[in-house]
């Protein structure tokens, strides 16, 4: 990948990034700029809207109609540019604790109205930037600062939601591979309807410290070792499962889009009216 | 078709409050509205979602309250005219996204069809209880613009006049409507649109690579807005900023855009303001009321002055700013101010601020989710007369 | 014929994570002195560009040199 062609989605003058040494942010960020160039986006019609929370922070950086917005609501507001101008890319970044905690309603109904906006989950398993609370994808027994006994709340699987709620591409990949994420990510924005990307990365800052993967590349071979490829899981026993990361595309169906068929009201309340 | 009475050339029509409002709004040019149901504003909604698509505009449903505000705070971004109306539990939601829309200065409409409160409360009855979460509501300083119709004709014409002064100022603004005002019929005139005046935000007119997204007009104070899609990349953000759009730790910038939210609506308050006086010449009792209340108390005033109490009514149709100045200066002389509201007392305060002891003052408070009935206002007249 | 490739480091974006140097086949990279990502073995690179993606800090760039025929 041309350099050039990636640094010219960045704002520069920001760089380098609040992000920590490592974080794997920036890995997505980077995945998903590939993602954009490989598919000849125009920055000018091209959204990336974001909620609170580190993740949110990308939206800053890449240079294009970029939107920060409140915690969770991000897909909310990226609805409202989408319904009103449907030309346009868009692209929604957000956090484990943005999308499904207080921002769960707003993702469900995202998925379930299959409107054109790709999302991409950056589930870390932790609230970072506050320091370190339990999300709802923190995994049960782990330390979370709000958990300092162990989390004992069970934790969701995002893809499946996704899926259940309707979402009409959904894949999940991890930080350990960069080039499916990349993949995933196009396949996601060329999708017509809602996709869902979950790229399962760390915070070795606030929950690796804390879970005995304390170093960047610590959490690299964890993602490594504990990932399944989907064709593989499928001849898997649940038990052989247990703490496994399942990568792979699990849905990807034709599903009507939203803004096409409010294309379709508009035509027929142009009829009646 | 021949013979209906209901003629579409017709320029007169019996509407009700929400159904004018939502009617006001489209002759204002809007094109887009999200929302979500509730008493007693859902009527507007369902007008929304029968016209806007005969227009090409978009009309969603969304999951919550929340996501009916940050819908049409997206659509703003993107270059629509948006709208969203609720009523009090509502209204409490979508304080949050009210405020990323006050600090980046984005043009939205919000109504709140007021009901009794706190909470669920009164979801069929008229109140006025909020009067102060309108200007306060959500957290931060900002300046507020906010109107309260008195009548269904008042309805019509706030809602294309919301929609100018957001494009105007580059800000949300609201429309405190009441459940009374909101369903009760009267006729309706609606206005021409070929002599319609029609503000349209102020666009940039540099290059996208010289495009300063907050960078103020220096005579307006209000920065021009791009949209999504048309050839500007920029940034928005609930994070204080600087001209550039981007977040700024800088306190003299910091100092610069909190005073601009406030000074970009004070220096231009008489562009805003808006009231209606009545028989205050020479008024020894002023009846201040607004909205479904206005009502009542212009009837009030008026059965006084027959029989011969020097009795003047003042109303508030911009309740944000408050038009207070206006008050004081047509009020001087007078012994005492009634201010009958349907809340606890919340306008009378700001009624108390700006007369500041001249005449006395006093709030008269009806919260049973009633309306005053024009003798409860006029009986208090006789009293202090 | 195996071909060349010039690593270029972006010393002010580095923040010296390492997980270049941890996903490098070849063992290229090594962290200097400042804590910066350094290309010690530049020779041994192969050009997967597994270090360029992994990057959270967008401070590699792996570019094809011209053919170096020993």
């Amino acid at each position: 990948m041309p350099g050039t062609e990636v640094l010219s989605w960045i704002r520069t003058r920001f760089m380098p990034h609040i992000w920590c040494p490592g974080c794997g942010h920036g890995i997505i960020m980077h995945a998903l700029i590939r993602a954009l160039v490989a598919l000849g986006k125009d920055k000018k019609q091209t959204v990336v809207a974001s909620g609170i929370g580190c993740s949110s922070r990308m939206a800053g950086y890449i240079d294009a109609c970029t939107l920060h917005s409140t915690h969770g609501r991000s897909l909310a507001f990226a609805t409202g540019i989408k319904m009103h101008r449907p030309e346009l890319t868009v692209v929604d970044v957000m956090g484990d604790g943005d999308c499904s905690a207080i921002g769960g309603n707003h993702f469900i109904h995202a998925c379930r109205r299959n409107i054109d906006i790709t999302a991409i989950i950056m589930n870390n398993n932790i609230y970072g930037m506050t320091g370190g609370q339990a999300s709802p994808t923190t995994p049960a027994g782990a330390w979370a600062s709000t958990a300092p006994y162990g989390v004992i709340d069970p934790s969701f699987d995002l893809c499946r939601l996704a899926e259940g709620a309707g979402a009409s591409y959904v894949a999940r990949t991890t930080i350990a591979n960069p080039k499916q994420a990349e993949t995933y990510i196009m396949n996601g924005i060329r999708k017509k309807g809602f996709s869902v990307i979950e790229v399962i990365t760390h915070c070795h800052t606030q929950f690796g410290r804390k879970n005995d993967r304390r170093l960047p590349f610590d959490n690299y071979k964890y993602f490594k070792e504990a990932s399944v490829p989907l064709t593989k899981a499928k001849t898997m026993t649940p038990e052989e499962l247990a703490g496994k990361l399942v990568c792979g595309e699990f849905v990807d169906r034709e599903v009507p889009e939203y803004t096409g068929q409010y294309a379709k009201v508009i035509e027929n309340a142009r009829k009646r009216g | 078709m021949p013979g209906s009475e209901k003629s579409e050339k017709s320029d007169v029509a019996f509407w009700q409050g929400n159904t004018a409002l939502a009617y006001g709004a489209l002759a204002a040019g809007c094109n887009f509205f999200g929302g979500y149901p509730i008493t007693p504003s859902s009527e507007i909604a369902e007008v929304m979602a029968e016209e806007l698509p005969k227009i090409g505009g978009k009309f969603i449903q969304m999951e919550d309250e929340i996501g009916g505000i940050a819908s049409i705070i997206g659509a703003s971004i993107a270059g629509a005219k948006a709208l969203t109306a609720t009523s009090g539990p509502g209204f409490s939601l979508k304080q949050e996204n009210l405020g990323l829309a006050y600090i980046a200065e984005i043009p939205i409409v919000v109504v709140d069809v007021m009901r009794g409160g706190p909470s669920t409360g009164l979801p069929t009855k008229t109140a006025q209880q909020d009067i102060m979460q309108a200007r306060w509501g959500t957290h931060g300083d900002h300046g507020t613009i906010c109107y309260s119709p008195s009548s269904v004709q008042e309805c019509y014409d706030l809602a294309i006049r919301a929609f100018n002064m957001a494009e105007r100022f580059r800000q949300p603004v609201l429309i405190l409507s009441d459940e009374v005002v909101g369903h009760m019929r009267e006729k309706v005139t609606k206005r021409n649109p070929n002599n319609l005046k029609i503000v349209n935000r102020v666009r940039p007119s540099v290059p996208p690579e010289k495009f300063t997204p907050y960078a103020p007009d220096p005579l307006t104070e209000v920065p021009a807005m791009a949209s999504f899609g048309d050839g500007y990349s920029w940034h928005v953000t609930g994070l204080t900023t600087s001209d550039w759009g981007f977040p700024t730790n800088n306190p003299p910038e910091i100092e610069k855009k909190m005073l601009r939210l406030m000074s970009k609506v004070d220096r231009f308050r008489s562009e805003i303001v808006e009231y209606e006086t009545e028989y205050m010449d020479g008024a020894n009792v002023v009846v201040v009321a607004c909205g479904s209340v206005g009502r009542s108390a212009m009837r009030a005033v008026r059965d006084a002055r027959r029989r011969g109490i020097p009795a003047g009514f003042f109303r508030p149709v911009s309740l944000w700013p408050f038009p207070g100045e206006e008050l004081a200066q047509k009020s001087l002389g007078a012994k005492i101010i009634l201010v009958p509201e349907l809340n606890c007392g919340q306008m009378v305060l700001e009624v108390e601020r700006v007369i500041r002891g001249r005449s006395e003052v006093r709030g008269i408070s009806l919260v049973n989710g009633e309306l005053f009935k024009p003798s409860e206002i006029g009986r208090i007249i006789e009293e202090v007369a | 014929m195996a071909k060349k490739f010039k690593i270029g480091i972006n010393n002010a974006w580095c923040k010296g994570c390492s997980l270049c140097i941890g996903v490098c086949p070849k063992s290229v990279l090594e962290l200097s002195d400042r804590m910066k990502s350094t290309p010690a073995r530049e020779n041994d690179c192969i050009g997967c560009r597994q270090c360029e993606n992994i990057c959270p800090d967008f401070a590699i760039t792996i570019r094809e040199g011209e053919e170096n025929a020993r």
